[in-house]
């Protein structure tokens, strides 16, 4: 292991665990500065990639500053501006000039090469430890189309953030979301899908039915979600690649909602009302059955499955406030894992399976917080007026939720915000924006 | 205490309906149906007492609900009361009871929440005579409040279960 990634991964660490107290400083230059939960952000170097031809130019560019973005966009990493680097990074395969990097103080350094042919484009990287003088694992390279170039930036990006913090990637994802225009009491909502980003934003339904919470399947091939297309609230499953949907089979005079896929991509969880009184059951895709897991005259919504695909965690109203419960995935005896002060509502399984994200409500104000998955270790991660509905990033590390504002020019946004409730920041979207979802990793 | 104002309402103009035109109705809860140069009424204005603007205007088409509630309230009985009076006359209308909450909560479980609002006006209507066959019901959970401020003089009126008419059968 490296000197650079065993720094990184301490700073993961004390991220992870809040650590208040300064870290150990190392001597020179790499001193990493941690005061009150706040964490120096690691200096990398990133040189425009070198252009294979004269086609690849801009699109090299361009590149550059999405593999950039994507980094500083974590808060782990800040990078140092172009006009300052001292050495010229004109070939892919001239040797690295290090005193020149470790004098601007650059501890990472990224070279890059982009090629374009036709509507093809490669594009290699190396990332090097500065102040080791070496080279951080093999150099690498993708290639894919000319329209998809900016998946090509975040493949760079997501090998870079691997190798440097040890923890799995996340930039070349996707989110679905619901896209709101209008005034509160008119909402207009429709389903879009856009990169983790925010770019590359595409409508997937019209705003003449509401919709509500779609939720990407395992793979990211399909979407469920809610829609009053029939003037009540039901289930649909909509394919991305074709925007094909269809309703999913739920009983007869009965509204659906809060529907979740299995790991197994076959199987939904959800909600069913029928007669003023809410349960959760299952449906096998297939054969169109649904299976009641919960019987309860109180409110149970918002079930989630453990990665595992063994376990269930949903909320319950049954003891006369909204809380978290767990329950096999056949159904049985739940046990309730939230015992704070206060309410707590729309639970997320990690895709690690070792934290689930949650919304809770106390005095007034709402919060996305995050627990172990017997309860312990609650931490609030944000606080706000409105704050509700998180999605987890596909390596466990990074929430998205939806945050509104107060009062009646109300309107919502997509946030993120770290698991160790850093860099907390709102989301680009073309207009207002709620309920998102985290695809997988793309392939 | 406007509610009960409108329940009383309520009482004297289904009195008056019975014998003679509702000639003394109150502007105040009028939705803009008005009677006729001689005192006529117009049909399906709101001083027809059998159109839906009617039932909206005096009769009183919504009940409100406590913070994260669904049991009903006296005045709330009174409304379906007269609900149920309504439709008992006035056969030939089916009606979708809409579930609502106010924004202070998660949206799933405002869905719920909405869905017991709308249930248990639904349930009152059905012990008060009303055909369960021509009730059904719907929840918003918060997706369509009337109010749009974020303090509770506009949540209290989002918190309700509205009775909307359709003609004819249920779909």
């Amino acid at each position: 292991m490296t000197k650079l990634l065993i720094r990184l991964l301490s700073i993961l660490a004390a991220a992870a665990t809040l650590a208040a107290a300064p870290l150990l400083a190392q001597d020179g230059p790499l001193r990493i500065e941690i005061t009150e939960g706040v964490i120096e952000p690691l200096p990398f170097a990133v040189p425009d990639f070198v252009p294979e031809n004269g086609a690849s130019a801009e699109m090299a560019a361009q590149i550059t500053r999405v593999v950039s973005d994507d980094l500083t966009g974590t808060g782990l990493f800040r990078e140092i501006p172009q006009n300052a680097h001292i050495a010229r990074v004109t070939s892919f395969s001239s040797p690295v000039q290090y005193a020149d990097w470790k004098a601007i103080n650059a501890q990472a350094l990224i070279t890059g090469a982009v090629g374009v042919t036709g509507d093809r484009v490669n594009v290699k990287f190396r990332l090097y430890d500065v102040f080791s003088g070496q080279e951080m694992g093999d150099g690498l390279q993708f290639s894919g189309t000319t329209a998809g170039w900016r998946r090509m930036a975040h493949k760079v990006a997501d090998a870079v953030y691997s190798r440097i913090t040890g923890e799995g990637p996340y930039f070349d994802s996707r989110v679905v979301y619901v896209s709101e225009t209008g005034p509160k009491n008119d909402r207009r909502k429709r389903l879009a899908i856009m990169d983790y980003d925010g770019a590359n934003v595409q409508y997937l339904t019209d705003s003449s039915s509401i919709v509500l919470a779609p939720r990407f399947s395992p793979t990211g091939d399909r979407v469920l979600y809610t829609s009053y297309e029939t003037g009540f609230p039901k289930i649909y499953v909509l394919d991305v690649a074709s925007v094909g949907r269809r309703t999913l089979n739920t009983p007869e005079g009965t509204m659906s909602f809060a529907p979740r896929f299995h790991p197994d991509g076959q199987t939904v969880v959800y909600s069913l009302t029928q007669g003023g009184n809410t349960d959760i059951f299952s449906l096998d895709i297939n054969s169109g059955q649904s299976t009641r897991l919960t019987q309860a005259p109180s409110i149970e919504t918002a079930p989630s499955f453990s990665p595992d695909g063994s376990q269930i965690v949903f909320e319950s109203d049954r003891s006369g406030t909204q809380q978290l419960y767990i329950m096999p995935v056949g159904g049985g005896e739940p046990t309730r894992i939230s015992f704070g002060q206060g309410r707590y509502g729309t639970p997320v399984w990690s895709p690690r399976g070792d934290l689930i994200a949650f919304t809770k409500q106390s005095k007034g104000r709402f919060h996305i917080g995050v627990m172990r998955t017997d309860g312990s270790e609650e931490r609030l991660l944000t606080a706000s007026f409105l704050d509700e509905g998180p999605t987890w990033a596909p390596n466990g590390r990074v929430i998205m939720f939806t945050r509104e504002t107060q009062g009646e020019q109300g309107s919502a946004s997509l946030y993120s915000v770290d698991i160790s409730g850093r860099n907390l920041k709102r989301v680009r979207t073309e207009g207002a924006a709620s309920d998102p979802s985290w695809s997988p990793l793309q392939d | 205490m406007k509610h009960l104002t409108r329940a009383m309402l309520v009482v004297s103009a289904l009195a008056l309906a019975a014998c003679s035109q509702s000639e003394r109705f109150d502007n105040d809860v009028a939705l803009g149906g008005t009677a006729g140069a001689d005192g006529a009424v117009v049909p399906g204005s709101a001083n027809d007492p059998t159109s839906p603007l009617y039932f909206q205007s005096a009769v009183g088409d919504r009940v409100l609900f406590a913070v994260d509630q669904s049991t009903l309230s006296d005045e709330a009985r009174a409304t379906l009361n007269a609900q149920a009076q309504w439709l008992m006359t006035n056969s030939d209308y089916t009606a979708v009871i809409e579930g609502h909450a106010d924004e202070q909560g998660t949206r799933e479980y405002n869905l719920a929440l909405g869905a017991r609002r709308a249930n248990a006006a639904r349930e009152y209507l059905i012990t008060q005579g009303v055909a369960a066959s021509r009730l059904k019901t719907v929840t918003y959970g918060k997706e369509r409040p009337i109010e749009i401020c974020s303090t509770e003089s506009c949540y209290a009126k989002n918190r309700r279960a509205v009775t909307v008419l359709a003609a004819g059968a249920i779909s």
